[in-house]
């Protein structure tokens, strides 16, 4: 694994390119990136509708495939795995946030977030420690029995949250996490999240077209139409 | 135990589609479990025979009799250890609604050769004594509410006039396929009256029935008999009483198989209600399912989750419908009880529920299946919001 000054490379992206089919034509959305993500850094992804930033924060979640170029998170190169593999790799190793929270909505909210650890070998104990734990980091250990229908935007995305944590994972995704969001919902959440960055050290990779979101990550990389135009601190 | 959670509570998302899809179920199951025990009340005479006995009759046509001298000289054929015998009466009881089937038989040696007519002693020993009495079966005896000692007038339509019997026996069947809605009387009486009244019918045979010594020499015997009978005016056509029976049935037989393809197309329709709420249920949750397999759930989780719903479903609708199937069908036998003495759910139907609810939830679930599992988790999120 490679440093860069004392800092650990989590996230290596190497000329990644991708397109879409759209009948007869090809449409390009990636070209050539490359860039490196930090292990406990918090990046946001910025950049128009199209410009290609939620594909490219699938292909590092391993959700989708490039057609070229490489992507290692921890040392393992993403590409090259199947996806039997591929679904073992994300069930250990990422946690997703959504947009519109995703929520199971036949599962409470503690069952919401003890379902990734049915992937696991820990017993029902153990899950429900964990469960309980996560759901206590996003102040929600008085919900758990709640259903997402019951709970406010907010609530939602926090148990959200909770379940994108549960598993430790070593990175977390978030795709327009405060899009659905009101004004201080959406503040409530970035401070979490910023929380779970500071606090906890997990690596979070945003997308975002908000820039007041974008504020509390550490650095803001822009895309437009599939190119990396700059980057900020 | 948490799939099987997620698994009802998905199941009862849409309450109401699921609801019209179990009682879609319920009801064709219901429906393949009386017309399957239509079908076997059909060869419930068939069932019922036994392996033991052969039946001989007027080569010709069952129209026709044998002479009541054929008796002797069966019984002195190699492998038969008894003979008895029996007309067809056809007597009404009022009114032609009112049928069932009576017959004139030769007490002793008949009931001897049908134990599975059971009567206590005393009343067998009164019908054996009594030449105008009768015996009948219990599920008679409650339909007309006759009693030992009643005096029940038929009238011949085969033997004119007005015939009367005193109930001397009720019996019950040892078997629940035993028919226990037949009318037997002493054959002597029918002789008797009918030398007087028209002697050129008396002592005249509808069937013999023989007891052999050994079943396995069936086919021996038969031979046997209709050799001793070979050329004269009356020649025997004797088979087990299985063929004789399947012999009536296969006049009927056309009913029987369309009675049968119905009891499949209803199954069919069926399955392509539940395969129908499946892939609705399906295309509706592609994204959670793209949620699942983000999360690290691989194809056989969510084809766990499809089949198990779909099986949920069928499993719930068919155990219901089977459930219901036994009140349906003892109700069902009651009304029906004139032309089905035997009506009951057999043990191999509820298996073929059983059996067709497998079938039905994984053929439905096939699709869904395919298509949850074949679903990119990327383009399913993104049909999420």
């Amino acid at each position: 694994m490679s440093t860069s000054g004392e800092q650990q490379v989590l996230v290596t992206i190497n000329a990644v390119s991708k397109a879409y089919q759209r009948g007869n034509q090809l449409i390009p959305v990636l070209e050539g990136i490359s860039f490196e993500i930090v292990r406990g850094e918090f990046l946001a992804l910025m950049g128009p509708s199209g410009s290609g930033k939620s594909t490219l924060l699938n292909l590092i979640a391993g959700i989708d495939t490039a057609d070229g170029g490489s992507i290692m998170v921890d040392g393992v190169d993403i590409a090259q795995l199947n996806e039997s593999e591929l679904a073992r790799w994300r069930a250990a190793h990422v946690g997703f946030i959504f947009q519109f929270y995703n929520l199971i909505p036949v599962l409470t909210a503690y069952e919401n977030v003890e379902l990734p650890l049915l992937l696991t070998s820990l017993s029902r104990r153990e899950r429900r420690e964990h469960a309980e734990a996560a759901l206590a980091v996003v102040s929600l250990s008085d919900r758990m029995e709640h259903y997402p229908s019951q709970l406010s935007g907010g609530q939602q995305q926090r148990v959200a949250i909770a379940r994108a944590i549960v598993t430790d994972p070593t990175i977390l995704v978030a795709d327009e996490p405060t899009g659905d969001l009101d004004r201080v919902s959406a503040e409530e959440i970035l401070g979490l999240m910023a929380r779970l960055n500071t606090e906890r050290g997990k690596t979070i990779i945003m997308v975002t077209h908000d820039p007041k979101a974008a504020e509390k990550a550490h650095i803001i990389r822009h895309l437009e139409k599939g190119l990396l135009t700059d980057v900020s601190p | 135990m948490f799939l099987l959670k997620l698994l009802a509570r998905n199941a009862f998302r849409h309450r109401l589609r699921t609801f019209l899809t179990i009682l879609g179920i319920t009801i064709a199951i219901l429906a393949f479990g009386l017309l399957q025990a239509v079908v076997s009340a059909w060869y419930a005479g068939v069932n019922a025979s036994s392996s033991a006995r052969l039946v001989s009759r007027n080569a010709v046509s069952l129209v026709f009799s044998l002479p009541v001298s054929y008796r002797d000289r069966i019984r002195h054929v190699e492998g038969v250890a008894a003979v008895s015998y029996a007309n067809w009466f056809g007597g009404v009881y009022v009114t032609e609604k009112n049928f069932f089937p009576n017959f004139a038989i030769e007490p002793k040696s008949y009931l001897d050769l049908y134990p599975e007519f059971v009567l206590p002693p005393d009343q067998k020993q009164a019908f054996i004594l009594d030449r105008k009495g009768c015996v009948i079966g219990k599920k008679l005896a409650e339909r007309f509410g006759w009693k030992i000692g009643d005096t029940i007038p038929l009238k011949g339509t085969i033997f004119p006039g007005v015939w009367e019997f005193v109930v001397r026996g009720i019996y019950t069947g040892a078997e629940k396929s035993t028919d226990e809605s037949q009318f037997f009387f002493q054959w002597e009486y029918l002789n008797e009256t009918l030398k007087k009244t028209v002697a050129r019918r008396a002592n005249q045979i509808g069937v013999y029935i023989i007891g052999l010594k050994d079943p396995q020499k069936a086919a021996e015997v038969a031979a046997a008999i209709d050799a001793t009978f070979k050329n004269s005016l009356a020649e025997t056509l004797t088979e087990t009483e299985k063929a004789f029976q399947l012999s009536f049935v296969s006049m009927t037989e056309a009913i029987v198989v369309a009675i049968r393809i119905v009891s499949f197309v209803v199954i069919i329709i069926i399955m392509v209600v539940v395969a129908n709420t499946m892939a609705m249920t399906a295309r509706e949750r592609i994204g959670e399912y793209a949620i699942f397999k983000a999360m690290g759930f691989q194809a056989h989780h969510i084809a766990g989750m499809v089949f198990g719903e779909s099986l949920f479903i069928t499993t719930v609708g068919g155990c219901l419908g089977i459930f219901l199937t036994f009140p349906v069908a003892k109700k069902f036998g009651e009304v029906m009880g004139n032309f089905f003495p035997v009506f009951q759910v057999e043990r191999s139907t509820v298996y073929m529920d059983l059996l067709f609810c497998l079938i039905v939830g994984i053929i439905a679930g096939i699709f869904p299946t395919w298509r949850a599992i074949r679903i990119k988790v990327a383009d399913g999120l993104r049909r999420v919001g």
